[in-house]
């Protein structure tokens, strides 16, 4: 059943968050087929053919991160990151309203892939409701045998739990939320080792971002080359572009990877409020580089290769857009605020940087 | 007495089966909520509490709450609302609509009103950024979005509240 989107299919098609319509329209026919006739490694081959890259910030390459699981330790784990706590990034959100099952199915198959038999969401806070409405859909999927214990007549079993944080912006970093999810403080780990050789509890562990996960049912049921077809070579596929700021149309926006700033802010977000000019752009909410809106990188392609062109970074794709009348250092003193009151105090330079 | 393990030995059974039995510290955070949902904030006894249900120190289970915003060692008002002023809602005027609630309602910023019912608070980014004016509600319940809002609409929520609040203790 074909439609506009692949990630806000609700948009399309808003029943796709009742468990009947979203299987109507094809939904846990993937993660059945790779629980009975794929092997996990061939999961993973398909990801990473798919040149799927994470969407939380750090656009590391999602199959890759899932071959590099260490096969000698278990249990496995997937931590799915629901945590979404960068200022300008709403996106999440609307993906595990709208369409919710797509998401859960891509937990499935990322657990299917590193043969994980549990799986936690950590949700920011925040977010209470929509843990709730996600621990009753995972209710109906153990009801419906679509998870729990030997699924499919197979010994692969599979629980999905949620978890909520409290309220701490720092907990969006994976390490971070690993310690949060052990009922530590959230402060982040030394890195190495990463979380796939020791995670959860000090096991291996797949942490991936909502949105990325959220891809993963379709790229597996339709194939990678299908999934090359959107987006540039470097960077495959749909982003969703969470728009905000100055603009008449703020939202979110799914388009290829490589769509330029200005078909954002002009065509889909409908110009600047007031018909002001464009004076900054920050391209990944506030921890974003600030960058002056000239010609240039308004035509700048927003793709993980080509944002680096004009001194900032795709990240999560949250455009915070900044006009003529903003004050910039009333800007910076504003996301400085936002810092100093997030900063978890474990590292000196970002504990120094934003005390007094 | 455990209070708290008398009184929801289902939900603690519940939230206990999440995490691994070895690791059962994993719980502290749910638990803090569930302790949490009686009076709007945790006191020195659920604390203590949580900690022999946990098999950690009291000591331990004040350090969580110290370190996320979400969970309250004294009380507040009946409802905490809760307006982010993060820089894309400032762009869109949440500065202006906390400063005229706040204004509306005769308090500052941080304060309760004198019935009891509503502390106001400005707090970060909670991922409703296309949406401002906007803000949430926390109260032992759970949390509730309120989003495009207008100072108009915000003060007929408060009195919505009031209304709900005097029709419960009242009578």
């Amino acid at each position: 059943m074909e439609g506009s989107y692949l990630l806000l299919r609700h948009r399309d098609f808003p029943g796709i968050k009742d468990l009947d319509e979203y299987r109507r329209l094809g939904g846990f026919q993937a993660f059945r087929r790779a629980v009975t006739s794929m092997k996990p490694a061939e999961v993973t081959e398909v990801v990473k053919a798919s040149g799927l890259r994470g969407r939380g910030g750090a656009g590391f390459p999602t199959g890759v991160k899932w071959s590099f699981i260490d096969n000698k330790a278990w249990p496995h784990y997937v931590v799915a990151n629901a945590d979404e706590s960068e200022p300008g990034t709403f996106k999440d959100r609307e993906i595990m309203e709208g369409n919710p099952f797509q998401f859960l199915e891509g937990v499935a198959l990322a657990a299917y892939a590193i043969q994980a038999n549990a799986a936690y969401i950590y949700l920011r806070g925040e977010f209470w409701h929509i843990a709730h409405q996600l621990d009753q859909r995972i209710s109906e999927l153990e009801e419906s045998g679509l998870l729990g214990d030997r699924l499919s007549g197979t010994d692969y079993s599979l629980r999905i739990y949620t978890h909520l944080g409290a309220g701490a912006y720092i907990c969006g970093e994976e390490t971070a939320m690993l310690e949060s999810l052990e009922g530590k403080l959230g402060q982040p780990r030394l890195r190495p080792p990463f979380p796939p050789s020791f995670g959860l509890y000090g096991k291996p562990t797949v942490v991936n971002n909502v949105e990325t996960l959220t891809n993963v049912p379709l790229i597996v049921e339709r194939g990678a080359e299908w999934y090359r077809g959107f987006g540039t070579e470097k960077s495959a596929g749909v982003k969703i572009f969470s728009l905000s700021g100055c603009v008449n149309k703020p939202g979110n926006y799914e388009l290829p990877l490589g769509t330029t700033f200005r078909e954002l802010i002009y065509e889909h977000g409908g110009g600047i409020v007031g018909g002001a000019a464009i004076k900054a752009i920050m391209p990944a909410g506030a921890s974003s580089s600030l960058i002056v809106a000239t010609e240039e990188a308004l035509d700048t392609p927003m793709d993980y290769e080509s944002v680096p062109n004009v001194g900032a970074a795709l990240g999560s794709a949250s455009v915070i857009v900044v006009d003529e009348t903003v004050s910039i250092a009333w800007l910076v003193d504003k996301t400085i605020r936002f810092f100093k009151h997030e900063s978890c105090g474990k590292c000196t330079p970002c504990r120094e940087a934003h005390s007094g | 007495m455990n209070i708290l393990a008398e009184k929801y030995p289902q939900e603690i059974e519940t939230i206990l089966a999440k995490y691994p039995p070895e690791q059962k510290r994993s719980a502290v955070m749910p638990l803090l909520y569930l302790a949490q949902r009686e009076n709007g904030y945790i006191s020195r006894q659920a604390m203590a509490e949580i900690a022999e249900i946990l098999d950690i120190s009291t000591t331990e289970v004040g350090s969580i709450i110290g370190f996320y915003t979400l969970y309250y060692d004294e009380p507040g008002g009946k409802y905490r609302l809760q307006v982010c002023t993060d820089l894309p809602c400032a762009l869109r005027g949440a500065e202006q609509f906390l400063e005229q609630l706040c204004e509306n309602l005769g308090i500052q910023v941080g304060e309760t009103t004198p019935d009891g019912i509503v502390t106001v608070e400005h707090v970060m980014c909670l991922a409703g950024c296309d949406k401002a004016p906007m803000f949430q509600v926390q109260s032992g319940d759970g949390l509730t979005y309120y989003e495009n809002q207008t100072v108009k609409s915000a003060v007929e929520l408060v009195e919505r509240l009031r209304r709900r609040e005097g029709g419960k203790d009242g009578r």
